[in-house]
């Protein structure tokens, strides 16, 4: 049988013009412009690709981007959980108001989150001046795009461990405790398996959108290069000089991570709906 | 559709055997509330003390300003664009994917998480090599004096490709949920497929479309890294609330950068409001992206 074409048994209209018109739109929307980063890379040939990608300023930008995605993404993996265990299993002023905000990482520009942290941070700002009395410069390093992208990446961590803890079952834990088992081992050897699957998606989405950001981390990062420039500014700047074949292979690279990261996650996300069935 | 109902929310445990000793709930409390002040709060209190240190005057006068209300404007016009836009394709995609079973649809469904994969950088870069003045196709329409880059349909488009998601994953779930019974009873008792879709599935879904169409709406406002790369940052004339925050900003104007700031900082706040109003309103706790 064809690809998007209608099974039997379909009786309800509309299918031709909605899969007509979603097909359409999605192919001149992503389809199409996505292609043009294949199109301008291939003329290039693999010598001046591999320069492209390879040179060290480039090079440097990925271990960046993965290196602070990574570890905030291991941030907000604590974090998100601290978070959604509190939000789920206690009652304290305030509960709702935490809950709600959450999701502010959603909803505020990047830019602002942006401008933001690099005014708190710098030398003179709130925490900035604070950190200074140990010597410890958050700004223009790469501590400070961790912090941006910490912020970026929470909610993706407690939203998704959050319904699953509220849907776990109390009785397992019950039956823990009355087995003789302490708070501590329930938690390390009942729940947090049965919570991994669900924690584990939530960073993979932190780190997978980390590694893409761009907004909340140029000002902060202070974008010396060799040091804290993130691979999506390396795009940018390259884009500035017209170096339209060099853009398209740095962005190459940085979407064949992106879509392995993707696929990774649906990977994780069928392993965890075997857990749940079984 | 769901009914409010406050008193069966989640209780958290009362149950004695396995709640956490009040040493451990204090401490993991606290936590939590540094957390959320060291990342939350201190962020959104900066914004309004540096918003308003020059006080309450100058603070109108940066929002008041030419180029801010020539900013303001076009991110509106961007949102009345993009969001109608993205939720006829919305409909239409969860009409497809919902009401019917075909081969691929796994294979659409992961192209609709596809922006969420892509750096906002590379979704502003492609819409470069596809229309940008030095491209083959960009120069035939810049022939016929259409300028798409560095201008406000590159704006637009690059605003659709960051949001089209959104609309469409509001949708198919709840469409999902509701399955197709209703739909085929009115087909069997002769409504035609527009009557169908105008009289059972929009009154049905009016709500989720309204929120996907609100979450869409304030990713539009805010979007930056693919907007900053197709517009040009001309100000007054291609500069959104975003990239004019950024200006101000690299100038070290950083109170007016602030004020304009703290505008789409009341938008998210109320972003965030609605979200929850509608999530505890129809009973539900899904992941948004």
């Amino acid at each position: 049988m064809a690809l998007f074409q209608a099974k039997r048994r379909n009786i309800l209209p509309g299918f031709g013009l909605s899969m007509g018109y979603t097909v359409f739109y999605l192919s001149a929307i992503v389809i199409v412009p996505l292609s043009m980063i294949f199109i301008n890379t291939i003329p290039m040939g693999w010598e001046p690709f591999l320069n492209a990608v390879t040179a060290p300023r480039v090079l440097a930008s990925y271990r960046l981007s993965f290196s602070t995605a990574f570890f905030a993404a291991l941030f907000d993996g604590f974090a998100g959980l601290l978070t959604a265990w509190v939000l789920v299993r206690y009652r304290f002023p305030g509960k709702d108001f935490l809950d709600a905000l959450v999701d502010l990482p959603f909803a505020l520009p990047t830019a602002v989150a942006g401008i933001c942290f690099a005014t708190l941070y710098s030398p003179i700002g709130w925490l900035g001046q604070l950190l200074s009395h140990w010597n410890l410069q958050i700004i223009n390093s790469p501590t400070g795009i961790v912090i941006a992208l910490v912020f970026i990446g929470f909610p993706f961590v407690v939203r998704t461990i959050q319904p699953v803890l509220e849907e776990a079952e109390q009785e397992i834990e019950e039956a823990a405790h009355c087995l003789g088992a302490t708070r501590w081992q329930t938690f390390r050897k009942i729940l947090l398996p049965h919570l991994f699957p669900a924690l584990l998606t939530g960073v993979t989405l932190a780190f997978a959108r980390g590694i893409g950001e761009y907004g909340s981390v140029i000002f902060i990062a202070g974008n010396l290069p060799m040091k804290t420039e993130i691979a999506p500014l390396m795009i940018m700047s390259k884009l500035d000089q017209f170096d339209y074949a060099g853009a398209s292979a740095v962005a190459l690279v940085l979407l064949c991570i992106s879509f392995s990261m993707l696929l990774l996650l649906n990977a994780v996300q069928e392993w965890q709906q075997k857990e749940y069935r079984s | 559709m769901s009914q409010p109902d406050t008193n069966n929310s989640k209780a958290p445990v009362v149950n004695k055997r396995i709640s956490d000793p009040q040493s451990v709930q204090v401490l993991l409390i606290g936590l939590t509330y540094l957390f959320f002040i060291g990342f939350i709060f201190l962020p959104l209190g900066l914004v309004f003390t540096q918003a308003f240190q020059k006080g309450w005057s100058f603070y109108l006068e940066s929002i008041r300003e030419p180029y801010a209300i020539e900013a303001v404007k076009l991110t509106l016009l961007t949102v009345a664009i993009v969001v109608p836009i993205n939720a006829v394709f919305g409909v239409s995609a969860a009409w497809a994917i919902t009401k019917f079973n075909f081969k691929g649809k796994t294979a659409l469904k992961s192209l609709l998480d596809l922006p969420f994969a892509v750096s906002p950088v590379i979704a502003g870069l492609i819409f470069v090599l596809l229309v940008g003045s030095r491209t083959p196709f960009g120069s035939w329409l810049g022939e016929h004096g259409i300028k798409i880059i560095f201008s406000t349909p590159g704006i637009i488009i690059a605003t659709i490709f960051v949001t089209f998601p959104f609309i469409a994953r509001e949708l198919i779930p709840l469409m999902e949920a509701q399955g197709r019974d209703e739909e085929e009873a009115a087909l069997t008792l002769g409504a035609r497929g527009w009557q169908i879709f105008g009289k059972i599935t929009l009154p049905n879904i009016r709500w989720g479309l309204l929120y996907g169409m609100i979450l869409c709406g304030a990713r539009s406002i805010g979007e930056f890294g693919a907007v900053s790369v197709v517009s040009g940052h001309i100000r007054g004339q291609t500069n959104t609330i975003p990239l004019h925050v950024e200006i101000l900003y690299s100038e070290y104007n950083f109170t007016a950068s602030f004020a304009v700031a703290s505008l789409l900082v009341f938008l998210a706040l109320l972003t965030v409001v609605i979200k929850n109003g509608m999530e505890k309103h129809f009973h539900k706790n899904s992941l948004h992206l």
